[in-house]
């Protein structure tokens, strides 16, 4: 056997670089992998305890509005109703994403369909750099801003699900319209161009055509919106009241569950009830969470389907 | 389109020595089957073109002959070198791709200096002597013709050179790790005609030294270089002979047509 | 209504809608800049908060919020780029690549506060850590790991095939082509996705109130053993950080001037943020040039 024979046989370095490189990245990729189902198993072991460890029932637990986990009731029940914070979290997501999706559609429409290139060139890095502005900031000018503005005209305290509609639709413009730029700029060229062929108006290749080919891009872009403002806390919680309160109407003080997570989590002690009653807080954002990934994906699937047709 | 029988082949034996050669190489790609029952010897020192309409499978089986098919598709078979199968799973791929070059159809230099797109992988196979390494520079690039354009030049981006200059680079890329075997897939096809004929002449020199195995859809280029030319139809091999004998006396009636352009 | 009337209003409805989201925006960056900007002084950075009394600055709050980038992105940089290189390079088309898949859309798809609350229990609590910079930057990593590492892919995936094709060929091993040919190829995008990561972290708030704490104990700027209790690099030290202090002294805070204080740090997240996306555009650009040799 010659040289290069038996080298063709043998292992070399390269073969050791291949491998070390391989463990690697294998490792890496494990990590981020151990680290979801961590987070998923302590939220979710953490949040259940509160019915399997201290009896609390579920159904009265999304079901009932008096939030005392320190105290029972007249029967001995310990009082963990998270039906108010139910309530605000998805009133303020649904009431913020209504806003704003018109106004993101419409300019995002503006800047693909419109616009010439310099003024979409204008607004393109605005909104990428709104969108990257911290809550903390949005909260900060909804308090100073926002609140007062709303106490000048219907009295009272100014926080409540109001203000906190008002700074999420400010805060979830920006992420609705940049996915919805994306969205439109992906529907063919000539699709608009054989419209306007057809003798169609702007407006009516806009509306009929345009719209309806990217509609799941744009349902995508609102549920992420939405998925957004269900999960942001401290931009929330500094306009919201912060009372566990079932809302009467919408400038009345209330919690989301974001809000009362940072707000009370400092203040309890691990493993007690309380404490326990917190991560089921947790819990339901998490079970939210993964339900607006699911949506994203069926969305996706569904418009795949309908793009091969 | 025509139809042809498969089973009308012409396979002609190689008298000289031979460089490489593949028996019975099956390709599929997922279910489909690209290369059906490849058997061909190549001829050390000499050209051998494989040619064929587009599809017909030359790509695929010119990719088997030094494993880069390894994650795309599925090859069954022998591919014989230096009385090895270098087709079996315990085969050193890294080292048999040392020994196997490969020049692709586009022009793909590294993102680096014409001197570091030749001395990269020759340092990384643990080459470091200085003299070795400039020895080797010159060398290769004055055999794929192209010294004499970039010598004052070696530390410029590769990627600022003209299409044809960056695909004789490539060669010389190859060719500095003095491998046996070169294999070109339409290394021509995506120049204009000066870098094409530059081309032809450097493979012609290089095959003094070197086992040359080209895929070429031109036929003009394969008679014009090649000592011996393959004739693959829809993943089969047709006929197998030297180019001459191809070219003016066809054996098989698929052959024939092709060469005479009324094919298909 | 014919069709040329209805293109007019819709239009015209259009302009509108846009207007309202144009003044929006305008009036949201003037407004921070314009009360923001004025109190920003030498003063305000340089000095330490003050609880009680008018007048404090933000130097501690700057400082532990550029510490914790550096730290988040030291930590995270490097998973990510692992797990960049498996998906792009190593991943099949499989159902494991799917359960990999998902799992990092439903970690970056995870609220901050979710984030941060794991980060609590696990490494404040249950590994002991205390509240500490180290908590802190290992859970602004959980938050930043997804979104790095698909920037990273995508990066990768941008070069083309024939790089990879070239270095194989030449019997490089594919960790060598990845790492010396496909990398440095990749270089550009990857650091824009970077510095617009560091953005993204720097204003990060949520993920931290309960990791990182909320209190800026005074450091030793000149001591420069990180094992020392009192040293500016003390890694198990609590630290409140700029969005942190914004959050804080608008919520629980008795300080006079805490409507001045929140305008300047608010100016200047906002200001560093901007810093960060300019340079990501500009770096990029200027990168993939030289790289390509494009003048
Ligand atoms: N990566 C691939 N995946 C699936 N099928 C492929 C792939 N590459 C080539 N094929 C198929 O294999 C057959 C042969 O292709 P190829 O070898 O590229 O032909 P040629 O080089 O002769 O033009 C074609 O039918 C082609 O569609
Ligand atoms: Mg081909």
């Amino acid at each position: 056997m010659d040289d290069i024979q038996t080298r063709l046989q043998k292992s070399s370095r390269a073969t050791r670089q291949d491998y070390f490189g391989k463990v690697i990245c294998y490792s890496c990729i494990g990590l981020i992998i151990l680290l979801v189902a961590c987070i998923l198993y302590f939220i979710a072991s953490k949040g259940l305890a509160t019915f399997t460890k201290n009896g609390v029932n579920f159904w009265n637990f999304l079901t009932q509005s008096d939030w005392k986990p320190g105290d029972v009731d007249k029967y001995g029940n310990p009082q963990v109703g998270a039906l108010p914070m139910i309530v605000t979290s998805f009133s303020v997501t649904i009431l913020a994403a209504l806003l704003a999706t018109p106004f993101a559609i419409g300019t995002a429409i503006f800047m693909t369909e419109i616009a010439n290139k310099r003024g979409a060139k204008f607004l393109q890095p605005v909104i990428e750099l709104l969108v990257g502005i911290p809550s903390v900031v949005y909260g900060f000018i909804g308090l100073s801003l926002i609140v007062p503005f709303i106490r000048g005209i219907f009295g009272g305290t100014g926080f409540g699900i109001l203000s906190g509609t008002l700074v999420l639709f400010v805060m979830v413009l920006p992420t609705i319209t940049s996915l919805s730029v994306d969205s439109l700029k992906s529907v063919p060229m000539h699709y608009r161009q054989a419209s306007l062929a057809l003798g169609a108006t702007r407006w009516q290749t806009i509306y009929k055509v345009i719209l309806k080919a990217a509609a799941p891009g744009l349902l995508t872009a609102v549920i992420f919106g939405m998925a957004r403002a269900f999960g942001e806390a401290l931009a929330v919680q500094m306009v919201i009241g912060n009372a566990i309160l079932m809302p009467k109407n919408l400038i009345s003080p209330a919690s989301t569950l974001t809000s009362k997570l940072t707000t009370e989590i400092g203040n309890t002690v691990m493993g007690t009830l309380p404490n326990n009653a917190l991560w089921s807080l947790a819990l339901v954002l998490l079970f939210m969470s993964l339900l607006f990934n699911l949506i994203v994906r069926f969305i996706g699937r569904r418009g795949n389907i309908k793009n091969e047709r | 389109m025509k139809t042809y029988d498969f089973n009308q082949q012409y396979i002609s034996k190689i008298e000289q020595e031979v460089a490489l050669s593949t028996e019975n190489v099956q390709v599929h790609y997922g279910k489909s089957h690209a290369i059906f029952d490849a058997s061909l010897d190549f001829p050390r020192f000499q050209i051998t073109s494989l040619i064929g309409a587009s599809g017909s499978g030359k790509s695929t089986y010119l990719r088997c002959l030094n494993r880069m098919n390894d994650r795309i598709a599925q090859v069954d078979g022998k591919i014989l070198y230096r009385n090895t199968d270098i087709n079996s799973k315990t085969i050193n791929v890294y080292e048999v791709r040392r020994h196997i070059g490969m020049v692709f159809q586009r022009p793909n230099p590294f993102a680096k200096s014409i001197r570091e797109n030749i001395l990269f992988a020759l340092k990384n196979n643990g080459i470091n002597d200085k003299k070795e390494l400039q020895e080797r520079l010159e060398t290769s690039l004055r055999d794929a013709a192209l010294w004499d354009e970039v010598k004052d030049d070696l530390d410029k981006s590769a990627l600022a050179l003209s299409g044809g200059q960056q695909q004789r680079l490539c060669i010389a890329r190859s060719i500095a790790m003095h491998p046996d075997i070169l294999l070109l897939d339409e290394p021509a096809s995506a120049l204009d005609p000066i870098s094409t004929s530059k081309i032809e002449e450097t493979l012609k020199l290089l095959s003094k030294s070197y086992t040359i195995i080209i895929v070429t859809h031109n036929m003009q280029q394969a008679s014009r270089i090649s000592d011996y030319t393959a004739f693959f139809h829809m993943g089969h091999i047709i006929e197998y002979n030297q180019t001459k004998n191809i070219f003016t006396a066809p054996e098989i009636k698929a052959t024939e047509d092709y060469i005479s352009g009324d094919f298909g | 209504m014919n069709a040329k009337k209805s293109d007019k209003l819709a239009t015209g409805m259009i302009y509108g809608l846009v207007g309202i989201v144009v003044s929006i925006l305008v009036a949201l960056l003037g407004y921070i800049l314009y009360n923001g900007v004025p109190d920003i002084n030498w003063h305000f950075l340089t000095s330490e908060a003050q609880s009680f009394s008018a007048g404090g600055g933000v130097r501690d709050q700057l400082f532990n919020s550029l510490y914790l980038l550096v730290l988040a992105l030291i930590i995270s940089f490097p998973i990510a780029l692992g797990a960049g290189i498996y998906l792009s390079e190593y991943a099949k088309d499989n159902w494991v690549t799917d359960i990999i898949r998902t799992s990092i859309e439903v970690l970056s798809s995870l609220p901050s506060v979710v984030v941060g609350l794991f980060g609590y229990l696990l490494l404040v609590i249950q590994l002991n850590m205390g509240f500490s910079i180290l908590a802190g930057a290992i859970a602004l990593t959980f938050f930043n790991l997804p979104l790095l590492t698909r920037n990273i892919e995508e990066s990768l995936r941008s070069v083309p095939d024939l790089q990879r094709e070239a270095g194989t060929s030449l019997g490089l091993s594919g960790w060598k082509t990845i790492t010396k040919i496909i990398l440095p190829m990749a270089l550009p995008g990857i650091l824009t996705g970077l510095i617009l990561c560091s953005g993204r972290i720097f204003g990060e708030a949520a993920a931290l109130i309960y990791t990182a704490g909320q209190s800026a104990p005074s450091v030793d700027y000149g001591n420069w053993n990180l094992f020392t209790e009192t040293s500016f690099l003390n890694p198990m030290r609590p630290a409140e950080t700029l969005a942190v202090h914004i959050w804080k002294v608008n919520t629980e805070s008795v300080t006079p001037d805490s409507s001045a204080i929140s305008s300047a740090s608010s100016a200047v997240l906002i200001i560093v943020i901007l810093i960060f996306n300019l340079g990501a555009r500009y770096l990029g650009n200027k990168l993939f040039k030289k790289m390509t040799a494009s003048k």
